[in-house]
Parts: C-alpha cells; sequence; structure tokens
C-alpha cells in the first residue's frame, strides 16, 4: 500500500517534468519561427514583476506599455511592423533572470528592453550576447551590466556616477562625517557604497562607520545602534527599495535623527506611503526629475489617468518618477535603432545603437552611446523628501 | 557605552520575544503529531497581512483579536485539508504537503497582495516610543519579552494543570491509547493547532510592528530561524521553543552589532548543526519535562 503510494507520487513527478518539458519545447519551436513573419515583430521586456524589486519593475513596465501606445510600430524595409510586447517576469532573482532571457531568445524577439536591477542583467546579459539580441537596460546602474558585453545597452547612468554625485552633495552639505550601509551580495549597494567611499575620501571627509547587512534582512536595530554609537550626522544607505522602509521606521523607534542619502532606488513614492513622516529629509537622486519634459509628463499622465488600473499600479498617483522616462526611452531607443538599421537582424540592430545620436523623441535625452554602450550622462537630480512630498533640489554635474 | 549595550540587549530581548512565539508553533505541532509544519512562517506572514486588512476596517483594540482569529482558522483549515487526509500516510507526505502548502501560501500572498512591500499599519498604541536619556525604545519592545513569558506561562498552565492539556501530553505520548482512553485525538490536534496559530498571529503583531512592511516571503527566513530556535530547546519541549527563540533572537543582534551580520544567518544555521550533532535532543529536551 505504502510503496504504491510512494510509486504513485514519483511518476506523477515524473509525468509532470515531462509535460513542462513538452510545453516549452512544444511553444519554443511554434513561436520561434514567426516572431518576425507576418506583420508582427516580438521586443521582449525583462522585467521583475514580482520578488524584491517588483515595484521599481511594475513602473518601468507601466512606462513601456505607455511608449508602446505612443509608438506601435516600427517601420523596416518600407513595410510596417506591429510591436507585439513579450513580458518575462524575472521576478528579481538571478536564476529565473536566466530562464526568463532563454524564454525571450527562444520566442524569437528583435530586442530586449528591461530591467531595473543590475544583478538580473548580469545574469542574463552573456545570454543576449550569445544569442545576438540587442537588449537596453532601463534603470540597472552597475557598471558591469555593459561592459564587455557588446549587445547591452543602457539608458541610465552608471552607480559609479551616483556614487560620485552623492557623495558630491553630502560633501558640499556640510557632512564631513558619514557612516555608509552596504547590502552584501547586491552588486548595485556594494557599487555604489564603493564608489561613495572613494569620492567623499578624496572630497577630505571620512566614512566613520561602515555597516553591513545580508540580503532579506528585515532587522536593522543591531547596525542602527551601531550608527547612533558613532555619532554621525548623515547615513549613506543606498540599499534596494525593500529596506528603505524598515531602515528609516527603525531608526526612528531607536532615536536615530540623521541625514538619509540614497542612490535613485529610494526616489519613489512608495517610500513616502510605507515610511510617512520618518521619510522626510530624505535625499535620494534621479534619473529624471518631473517637468524636465513638458510633453511626456502631459501625455503620460494623460495615459495614466485613462485607466483606473493603470494609476493603481502607479501606487495611485500620476507622479512621474526617473524609472518611467529612462523605460521610456529604453524602449524609443531601441525603435529608433530597428529603424535606422532597416533590418530586424540583431547585429545591424545593435550597430545602429552604437552609432546611434538623437536627440528628439526622448523623455530624459539627447542620447549617445560610449564605447561599452553606457548613455553619455553627466547630470544627476537631487530629490528631498519634505512634507511628504518629493521636491527638486538641486541639479548635480560631474565632469567626465 | 552602557547605554549603547543596554539598547542592544534590549534590541535582541524584542526579536526574540517574537521568535520565541513562533517557535512554540512549531514545537506544539511536532510534540503531537510529529512533523514539523513547514507552513508556520507562511501562516505568521498572513497574520501579517491580515492585520493590515482588518485594521483599515475596525479599530485596534477589535483588530488585533479578529487577526488571531483568522489565523486560527487558517491554520485549521490547513491541518484539516492538507494534514488530516494524510495521517496514517508516512510521516514524510505530511512534511512534503507542508512544505506544499508553505510554497502555496507565498505564492497565494504574492498573486493576491503583489510583491511589494506593504506597509504594515501603525499601532499607536505599541508605537510609542520612551527616551531615557541615551536610550530610546518603541512600548512594543519591551511588551514582546514580557508578553512572550506571560503567554508561555499560561500556556505550561494549561498543558499541566487541566484536563485539555493532560489529554495533549497524552496524544503526544501515544496516539493509539490516548483514542482507546476515550480522547477525541482530532480535536487534540486541532487545539494544538488553534494554540500555535494563535501565538503565532501575536508574534506576528510583535515582529512585523518593530518592521513596518509585509511582504509575501517575509515569513520564510523568520519561519525557518523558529524552527531552529525549537530544536535548539529541544522540540517538542515549550520552554525550550521559548529559551531557543531568546538565544536566536539575542544571538543574531550580537553578531551583527559585532560587524559580522554577514555570518549572522549562518551563525543560526550552524547552530542548528552543532546541537544536532552534540545534543541531537535539544538543550531541554533530556529532562523532558512534557512532551506537548
Amino acid at each position: 500500500m505504502k510503496r504504491s503510494k510512494l510509486f504513485g507520487i514519483a511518476l506523477g513527478c515524473l509525468m509532470t517534468v515531462n509535460l513542462i518539458g513538452c510545453g516549452a519545447s512544444s511553444s519554443s519551436s511554434s513561436t520561434g519561427s514567426d516572431a518576425a513573419s507576418g506583420d508582427t515583430i516580438k521586443i521582449g521586456i525583462f522585467e521583475p514583476k514580482t520578488g524584491e524589486n517588483g515595484g521599481g519593475g511594475a513602473q518601468e513596465e507601466l512606462a513601456i506599455e505607455y511608449a508602446n501606445y505612443v509608438r506601435p510600430t516600427v517601420t523596416v524595409g518600407g513595410k510596417e511592423y506591429k510591436i507585439q510586447l513579450d513580458w518575462q517576469d524575472n521576478q528579481s532573482d538571478k536564476t529565473v533572470a536566466v530562464t526568463a532571457a532563454q524564454k525571450l531568445i527562444a520566442d524569437g524577439v528583435v530586442g530586449v528592453v528591461g530591467g531595473y536591477g543590475s544583478g538580473v542583467c548580469i545574469a542574463a546579459g552573456s545570454y543576449y550576447s550569445n544569442a545576438k539580441i540587442p537588449a537596453i537596460g532601463t534603470s540597472c546602474t552597475n557598471a558591469n551590466v555593459t561592459l564587455g558585453n557588446d549587445y547591452y545597452f543602457r539608458a541610465c547612468y552608471l552607480d559609479p556616477f551616483q556614487g560620485e554625485v552623492m557623495a558630491n552633495w553630502a560633501y558640499s552639505n556640510g557632512f564631513t562625517e558619514v557612516a555608509t550601509i552596504d547590502n552584501i551580495g547586491n552588486e548595485y549597494t556594494s557599487g555604489l557604497v564603493k564608489t561613495f567611499t572613494d569620492s567623499f575620501t578624496a572630497l577630505g571627509g571620512t566614512v566613520v562607520d561602515s555597516e553591513t547587512f545580508q540580503t532579506n534582512e528585515s532587522d536593522f536595530k543591531a547596525i542602527l545602534t551601531n550608527i547612533k554609537n558613532s555619532g554621525v550626522k548623515a547615513v549613506f544607505a543606498p540599499t534596494d527599495y525593500l529596506y528603505a522602509p524598515l531602515l528609516l521606521n527603525q531608526a526612528h523607534d531607536l532615536g536615530l535623527d540623521v541625514q538619509w542619502i540614497a542612490g535613485d532606488t529610494w526616489y519613489s513614492n512608495v517610500l513616502i506611503q510605507d515610511a510617512g513622516d520618518n521619510a522626510n529629509g530624505v535625499v535620494a537622486d534621479t534619473f529624471y526629475s518631473e517637468g524636465g519634459n513638458q510633453e511626456f509628463d502631459a501625455g503620460f499622465k494623460e495615459w495614466l489617468n485613462a485607466d483606473a488600473s493603470r494609476k493603481a499600479t502607479n501606487l495611485d498617483t500620476d507622479a512621474i518618477v526617473g524609472n518611467h522616462a529612462v523605460s521610456y526611452d529604453a524602449y524609443m531607443l531601441l525603435c529608433d535603432a530597428i529603424e535606422a538599421a532597416d533590418s530586424l537582424e540583431g547585429p545591424a540592430i545593435r550597430d545602429a545603437l552604437a552609432a546611434l545620436d538623437e536627440s528628439e523623441g526622448y523623455a530624459c535625452g539627447p542620447y549617445k552611446f560610449d564605447a561599452n554602450g553606457d548613455a553619455i550622462k553627466d547630470t544627476s537630480y537631487i530629490c528631498q523628501i519634505t512634507s511628504g512630498e518629493w521636491t527638486y533640489q538641486s541639479t548635480e554635474t560631474v565632469q567626465k | 557605552m552602557i547605554s549603547y549595550l543596554l539598547q542592544q540587549l534590549l534590541n535582541g530581548l524584542s526579536l526574540g520575544g517574537a521568535y520565541a512565539l513562533i517557535a512554540i508553533g512549531y514545537t506544539m505541532v511536532y510534540g503531537i503529531l510529529r512533523m514539523i509544519n513547514f507552513a508556520h512562517g507562511d501562516e505568521f506572514m498572513m497574520a501579517g497581512y491580515f492585520m493590515i486588512f482588518s485594521l483599515a476596517v475596525f479599530p485596534w483594540y477589535f483588530a488585533i483579536p479578529f487577526v488571531i482569529l483568522c489565523t486560527i482558522v487558517l491554520g485549521v483549515v490547513i491541518e484539516r485539508i492538507a494534514y488530516k487526509p494524510l495521517r496514517s500516510a508516512p510521516r514524510m507526505s505530511v512534511m512534503i504537503s507542508a512544505i506544499g502548502i508553505s510554497y502555496l501560501l507565498q505564492n497565494l500572498a504574492n498573486y493576491l497582495f503583489t510583491a511589494m512591500p506593504q506597509s504594515y499599519p501603525q499601532i499607536d498604541i505599541l508605537k510609542h516610543v520612551y527616551t531615557f536619556g541615551n536610550i530610546s525604545v518603541s512600548r512594543v519592545t519591551i511588551i514582546a519579552p514580557v508578553l512572550t513569558i506571560v503567554l508561555t506561562f499560561l500556556l505550561i498552565m494549561l498543558v499541566n494543570h487541566t484536563k485539555l492539556g493532560m489529554a495533549m501530553r497524552a496524544c503526544s505520548k501515544d496516539q493509539e491509547t490516548a483514542r482507546i482512553m476515550g480522547i477525541k485525538v482530532d480535536n487534540i490536534i486541532t487545539t494544538t493547532f488553534v494554540i500555535g496559530c494563535g501565538l503565532a498571529a501575536v508574534g506576528s503583531i510583535l515582529y512585523f510592528t518593530d518592521r513596518n512592511t509585509v511582504q509575501p516571503y517575509s515569513g520564510s527566513l523568520p519561519g525557518l530561524k523558529c524552527f531552529v530556535a525549537a530544536v535548539i530547546g529541544g522540540i517538542g519541549n515549550i520552554q525550550g521553543a521559548v529559551i531557543g527563540g531568546f538565544i536566536v533572537g539575542i544571538c543574531q543582534i550580537v553578531i551583527t552589532a559585532m560587524g559580522y551580520s554577514v555570518f549572522s544567518d549562518a551563525f543560526t544555521f550552524a547552530l542548528l548543526v552543532l546541537i544536532l550533532i552534540f545534543r541531537p535532543s535539544g538543550l531541554f529536551g533530556e529532562k523532558a519535562v512534557q512532551k506537548v
């Protein structure tokens, strides 16, 4: 009796595996061929819908959906192709990211847009370059996404730049001693902390206390108590968004009253919702500040407000953040490159991207890529939360 | 320096208190069913979501009992659907079923509430911040360990000095004989889940009030750590689980405070391995004060 049951379970498992296997292979063979056929081409969207960066990914997806609404077709060889978006959820997970990338490649996408978070992009990068499919990163700011990868481009700026910008801001606003909080194993956070520390020390400041925590940690009281004990007036914590409200609220409970400085991930309206009054004073930089491009702002807001579910995904506001702008731009850049190449072949689109020098039609353009495939940018917008709202504070420019 | 140490000690005690309450759930279910309820950590996570929704509708003094009730219903329903039909199956099947429920709850939460961390409502009565010189603590930090000890005391009273407790002890010793003696074993098992889930709900209020956000995977790591706490204390032993909870909580804070946050989780699990090698029945397992 027992044996037969076990055997049944084992058989069930085997069958499931087989079924999944069949499903995947049959779908890839059928869709692989027709991706560029007919009048439709596929563009892969590589974003985290779930996992620790699910929130940011959802915002970027909205902007890409809007960009697709603005520009539903591309013209190649005198023929108009309808663009079909192929959404793959990388779940903010490096392993799933590879599966998602393989699915996109199997689906025969012409190019890829995304994503939010550097780790998943680095994990998927080599798959795109081996398949000769050009990808444009939206808000993945780690240098290694594009470094040594001919097919990965990027619409936003890099971590070293952000670390430098925030170090400049901190030093010029009178903070000479700061503490840093690093998330071990997170490329984004560690990259920013390192460049911040280097730049801040070069400017003459001191990093008095460098604290670390592990991914998925939710108790920061120990490190916050250490920071309180060190007596600094400012803390640089460029963590993933997930940790931001936890840090702020726990700091409040411990009576730690400091200037919080973070990277672009904290620049989100969710933070104001999640941390309430404790979020006041937080400083973060962003790719784009609302008001930078009137036409984009107006169009996107109208589109957002047209459908309650879109606005709900954007956390019930029509406020525009940097991730919206760079994602919109990434989609437009890919379309422009396809048209400039006048081809649906990966290598031709890649060359067109490398040669691209456009100023019109973007939210935060003009765009031109350097030898690594990174958009050449020298400006970042510093914003601060004052009385429950993100307000523009200053524009920092770093000479390259 | 003293205030710094005191502050860290308070941090550790409040974390340990929440861990202890969850660990009791693991230990009680193990005591009676000889199975590890891997879904317990996720029931704790669901309790967090229940609080978000109930506090949006009710005032706190009504919301808290309501959340405890919802969590109990969830736990009992899980037991009825996923564990009860497997009562005569090999123990491994129930364990696998529990792992399945754990993933089911995580993905269900992911689907229903999205992966976005949801902000946990602030219960003003728990959030009041006291400041003594250099130390500041929120009320929940003080309440957590005290409430844990009070609840544990009540639970031990229940187990040792009531008829129900006697029936539970009988079930944990030998279910077949207990049944022959006229004890309704299924009812006792349900009671065990009621108590375990109720405590998990209280633990979740203490834990999330301090952390402010709930997301679908909030329960998995604390769940594992509380399981370790239960093993350290000697699984099946209530006082042991509570002491194990405090040990795990305080160790985590101490290690992080010393700057070795990289090893804080590793330490917890290394402790598990060491305990299993050198004292497989846990720190308090041998005495076997009671097996519930």
